[in-house]
């Protein structure tokens, strides 16, 4: 399957990353790259694995409901880009 | 006598204990020692000086008042600047944290305070800990104290650079896909990679949730030890640490292997893989055997597929760690943010992240898209449970596998930038211990012909650290590499 | 052209929040109004580094959900994030369940127009909430409040089983008084606590595949979600009839113009990129753990109600109303725990104390807690009318005087001097004198005429204040006037 350039745009999308013309050409680029160095994978048979699933054993208990934590300090916000009062101001929302 | 600066970190504490020394001297060397050499290695993002000092001499009156002192009384250690220190700035080596200080202490630094570290400083690395060399960094790359032309391996580069420099007594490091233990081969310390589940993530930046763990890096196997001692166990802050109590680390000395089955993965000799890496390895696999272990070969066979799922599971878990980074509560947000919330994300995102980050994130985000995901991500997962059976079969008939870290030594800076793929493969004999969960050790055991330092990989069964320290140490006297600085 | 019978085919999707103390992954209050950003930690702020650690009471809430719902808890589910940017979304994704939830293949029965149907519940599973985007009119773009970022959500899917807008109305209505009895979920519409969006979508009559389905949000009250759907089978009806292709997409009600308008689909289609949740093992949840919660689960409306039949003798209807509320039920059954007669107290609920509730609005609480008089109160004044101590009126008339206080009925009856008379010797002086006042009347009744039998009545019990006992009134004048 060989990455195009609008697969680098959609996942540029997805992900948020305004990228550059250049750096959608190196984008596509290097992940055609990687992936085709990755196609050995496609070729190992799988069907009958099972995803591992680490730590099934020793799980430690589910937390109990208390409430614990103390009203947020201010410190806790004061490294927000843009704060109105205690509330985190972003750009308009366009949906 | 031995300078202070160059004393192993056991002792370093005990003589603070006992009045020998300050911890204000301990913290004053340090700091000189960084003075005198960082400017070389770029091993450090944050120095806090201030704090170290108010912390030593906090310790300091505690120990003149009589009152008992932890196991790391008044030593000064680095932290992994992708592990949070409350108060104290941690970037991740990313241009997008560069000013976040975070009002928590990861798990594993409230544990280092609690055993009377002193947090020295911030260490460097590859931005969120993405890379094998550490020239991703977000500031500036890290050099080897061994050869400033080279690099220190990565991504606990800074970790790795600044214990082999004498910068510090110890350092934490993460290791994703071997971020501990190709630094320290690189540089000529130990590392140790603990099982997943061991140490807490709590306050870990993360890069792959499933892969990532908490390690330490020293001058000694005994110091790695006592370190690792003081960070693993469960913590009630993260639902993947196991409630397994935490053994006593004693490397204990002078003892043979007799009854000790070593595994020489087949696999792990690989193409391409540096005459005098392969001569050190063998070398101490010799040793070992005289010491009473006994050596067999064993098969990993789908070990040539673990570069790529590696790869595959740790960026997409990475495109979705990392989607965090929005600059709505923390962070940098660009000035010019548009005119709406959809260019405000996707511009400061573009300007925060280096371009191997981008690099990940894409991959990751590809890697789970709808069409996709089964082919790559879920493909990947099935794999690595391959992988973990191999080690299983492994392990029925051996206790420990030995290998080297690396295909070859410490390699020069830009040598393999241009090319992704190449530096992923610098992953090849480190990452399957990350797909299944393994505990690791490294250990130095010898030097190539430029003098580069070569590492010991050593890998165990599941919660066996203390059969890999055992080894290690074993190791360790018998090499003469104990205690081997680079001549800086 | 006559139109081809078509028929509405309806799923909701309901997001109840728990009523646990703390939010779902971390140790943060999970009230509701607090001052912005105060219910807040790394956690659910979504700091570099943090993790997810599972509530166990919010997982047992959820068992409580399944059970009652009859559905099957598995033994092993996954916790799955949902990756998608917004302001209000502080990770970049929402830790939710995909593949593996945790309740699957109940079914809730709703009564409409005297028929039961069935609606089968795909499944039931666990989710963390968002925080909120609030708007300043004096300030461009957003604001953001993560106090409910990480509240604990059950978000309930039920198969597309409903037909018409009065049965999602009915279904919603049992899902939250099922919560509600329950004791999991106060769901308050309003405040945002139990939410509900549709997937509605039209076909033949007989036809068994299904039409192309639009999803409508904005919905915030079970009249708002009724008149969304009617609204939204109109315009697909229309749509078909005109020969109009039907667009999968998502409409927003507009309550004030009463319609659902398309919001404008973004450029590029979400792509969640579900995968399972490192940070957090499976939820394992073992025999004995389900057979716990469902030894202690609480009565549900419907056992309620036929309870209320059977061992209390409530006719159907009674035991229906009085079992529409928890609160309502609860307090009926206080009542008779403090001795009043099931029947009387049921009668008295209904009648007196609802009209003053509903008057008064105090239905508008989520949990009633201002009763006009409490169960106990009102359970004296039963007592004490079925004691012949005061009469039915006199006890409507203590009503407000017992209204926020705590005083017992006797006592202030006792106080007040409002204690029927129904000593004879002092009511015959009363009744010889209305007697000799009403002459006139006297002689119609003993031509035959027994109407004026409660005229006289009425004149005693005026002259005696009110208080005399009106039965023992009767007897002495009919005594009297036979002589």
């Amino acid at each position: 399957m060989p990455i195009t350039r609008d697969d680098v745009r959609r996942s540029a999308l997805l992900a948020r990353l305004s990228l550059t013309p250049a750096e959608e050409e190196r984008f596509t680029a290097d992940l055609s790259h990687i992936l085709d160095a990755f196609t050995t994978l496609q070729a190992l048979p799988t069907e009958d694995v099972e995803v591992m699933r680490p730590l099934d054993s020793e799980l430690a208990p589910l937390r109990d409901d208390v409430v614990t934590n103390p009203p947020a300090a201010d410190a806790l916000l004061a490294g927000a880009p843009d704060l109105h009062g205690r509330l985190f101001h972003v750009p308009k929302i366009i949906e | 006598m031995t300078p202070l600066i160059d004393s192993t970190l056991q002792a370093a504490a005990a003589g603070v204990r006992s009045g020998a020394h300050s911890a204000r001297e301990l913290v004053d060397a340090a700091l000189a020692r960084i003075d005198a050499v960082d400017a070389r290695l770029g091993a450090m993002l944050t120095v806090d000086a201030e704090g170290a000092r108010a912390a030593a001499d906090a310790i300091d009156r505690r120990q003149a008042a009589g009152e008992p002192l932890g196991p790391l009384a008044g030593v000064p250690i680095g932290v992994k600047d992708n592990i949070c220190t409350r108060g104290l700035r941690t970037t991740a080596a990313s241009r997008l944290l560069e000013r976040f200080v975070p009002a928590y202490d990861a798990t594993v630094v409230a544990r280092l305070r609690a055993a009377d570290a002193v947090v020295l400083g911030k260490t460097n690395l590859d931005e969120f800990g993405m890379g094998s060399s550490n020239e991703n960094s977000g500031f500036h790359p890290t050099r080897n104290p061994w050869d400033t032309s080279r690099v220190p391996g990565g991504s606990s580069g800074g970790s790795g650079a600044a214990v082999a420099a004498g910068e510090c007594w110890g350092a934490l490091g993460t290791d994703t896909g071997g971020s501990i233990r190709l630094p320290a081969s690189f540089c000529g310390v130990v590392g140790v990679k603990p099982t997943y589940g061991r140490v807490s993530r709590f306050g870990v930046i993360a890069y792959a949730s499933s892969l990532d763990q908490v390690g330490v890096l020293a001058r000694t196997v005994d110091d790695a030890a006592l370190l690792l001692a003081c960070i693993a166990g469960h913590d009630p802050l993260d639902a993947t640490t196991s409630t397994r109590p935490v053994p006593a680390y004693v490397p204990g000395h002078g003892a043979d292997l007799r009854g000790l089955r070593l595994g020489l993965p087949r696999e792990y000799f690989v193409d391409g893989m540096q005459a005098e890496v392969d001569t050190a390895v063998r070398r101490a696999v010799a040793e070992l055997e005289h010491l009473g272990a006994r050596v067999q070969s064993v098969s990993l066979p789908h070990t040539p597929y673990a570069i790529a799922t590696y790869y595959l599971v740790a960026t997409a878990e990475a495109s979705s760690n990392l989607a965090r980074y929005d600059g709505v509560r923390y962070g940098e947000r660009v000035a010019d943010a548009g005119d709406g919330v959809l260019e405000m994300y996707q511009r400061s995102r573009a300007a925060g992240f280096g371009p191997e980050v981008k690099r990940r994130i894409m991959l990751g985000t590809y890697a789970l898209s709808a069409g996709y995901y089964d082919a790559y991500y879920l493909k990947a997962q099935r794999a690595r449970a391959l992988i973990a059976r191999d080690f299983e079969a492994a392990f029925a008939a051996c206790d420990a596998l030995v290998t080297a870290v690396a295909p070859t030594t410490a390699f020069p800076l830009g040598a393999r930038t241009a090319d992704p793929l190449t530096m992923y493969l610098s992953d090849v004999l480190t990452t399957s211990v990350n797909l299944a969960g393994l505990p690791a050790v490294v250990v130095p055991c010898g030097f190539d012909n430029a003098g580069l330092p070569i590492g010991l990989q050593l890998i165990g069964r599941r919660f066996d650290e203390a059969t890999l320290l055992r080894i290690a140490a074993v190791h360790e006297a018998a090499s003469g590499m104990r205690g081997r600085r680079p001549p800086l | 052209m006559s139109r081809p019978a078509v028929e509405p085919v309806i799923g909701l999707e309901v997001h109840a929040e728990l009523l646990t103390a703390s939010k779902i992954f971390c140790a943060c209050s999970a009230a509701f109004g607090a001052e912005p950003n105060t219910n807040v930690c790394p956690v659910c702020l979504g700091m570099p580094g943090v993790l997810p650690v599972l509530n166990r009471r919010a997982v047992e809430f959820a068992i409580r959900a399944g059970l009652a719902t009859g559905c099957t808890i598995a033994p092993r589910s996954v916790f799955a994030r949902k990756n998608y940017f917004y302001p209000d979304l502080p990770k970049g994704y929402q830790i939710s369940q995909y593949e593996l939830p945790l309740c699957t293949g109940g079914a809730i029965e709703i009564v409409v127009d005297g028929t039961t149907r069935r609606i089968g519940l795909t499944r039931i599973h666990m989710e963390e909430d968002t925080g909120k985007n609030t708007h300043d009119a004096a300030v461009a773009g957003s604001l953001v409040d993560f106090n409910r970022s990480g509240v604990p959500l059950l978000e309930i899917v039920s198969e597309p089983d409903i037909r018409s807008p009065e049965e999602a109305g009915a279904y919603l209505r049992t899902l939250r008084s099922i919560l509600q009895f329950l004791e999991i979920c106060d769901g308050n519409m309003e405040e945002g606590s139990f939410r509900c969006d549709a997937n509605v979508s039209v076909r033949p009559v007989g036809s068994s595949t299904l039409g192309t389905k639009v999803e409508i949000k904005n919905m915030n009250s079970f009249r708002a979600v009724e008149r969304a759907i009617a609204y939204e089978i109109r315009r697909q009806e229309r749509a078909l009839a005109d020969g109009e292709p039907i667009v999968q997409e998502t409409r927003l009600w507009d309550a004030d113009r009463e319609e659902t308008r398309s919001m404008r689909s973004k450029e590029y289609a979400h792509d969640y990129r579900y995968f399972p949740e490192p940070d957090l093992p499976p939820l394992v949840v073992d025999a004995a753990w389900v057979a716990d919660i469902r030894a202690r689960m609480p009565e549900l409306p419907a056992e309620r109600r036929a309870r209320f039949e059977r061992s209390l003798g409530l006719s159907a209807y009674d035991a229906d109303v009085l079992t529409q509320r928890k609160d309502v039920a609860d307090y009926f059954e206080a009542g008779v725990a403090a001795g009043a007669p099931p029947k009387d107290m049921a009668n008295w609920t209904l009648t007196e104390v609802l009209r003053i509730v509903r008057e008064e609005k105090l239905d508008h609480a989520l949990v009633i807690r201002d009763w006009p008089v409490s169960a106990a109160q009102l359970a004296g004044l039963i007592r004490l009318v079925a004691d012949g101590t005061i009469n039915r009126n006199t006890a409507k008339a203590l009503l407000p005087k017992l209204r926020g206080t705590s005083q017992d009925p006797a006592a202030l009856v006792a106080a007040e001097g409002l204690g029927q008379v129904s000593d004879r010797g002092a009511l015959e002086a009363v009744v010889a004198d209305v007697i000799a006042r009403c002459p006139e009347q006297v002689a119609q009744f003993k031509a035959g005429k027994e109407k004026v039998l409660g005229f006289l009545v009425g004149q005693v019990m005026k002259a005696s204040g009110g208080k005399a006992a009106p039965q023992v009134v009767q007897e002495l004048l009919r005594t009297k006037l036979a002589e």
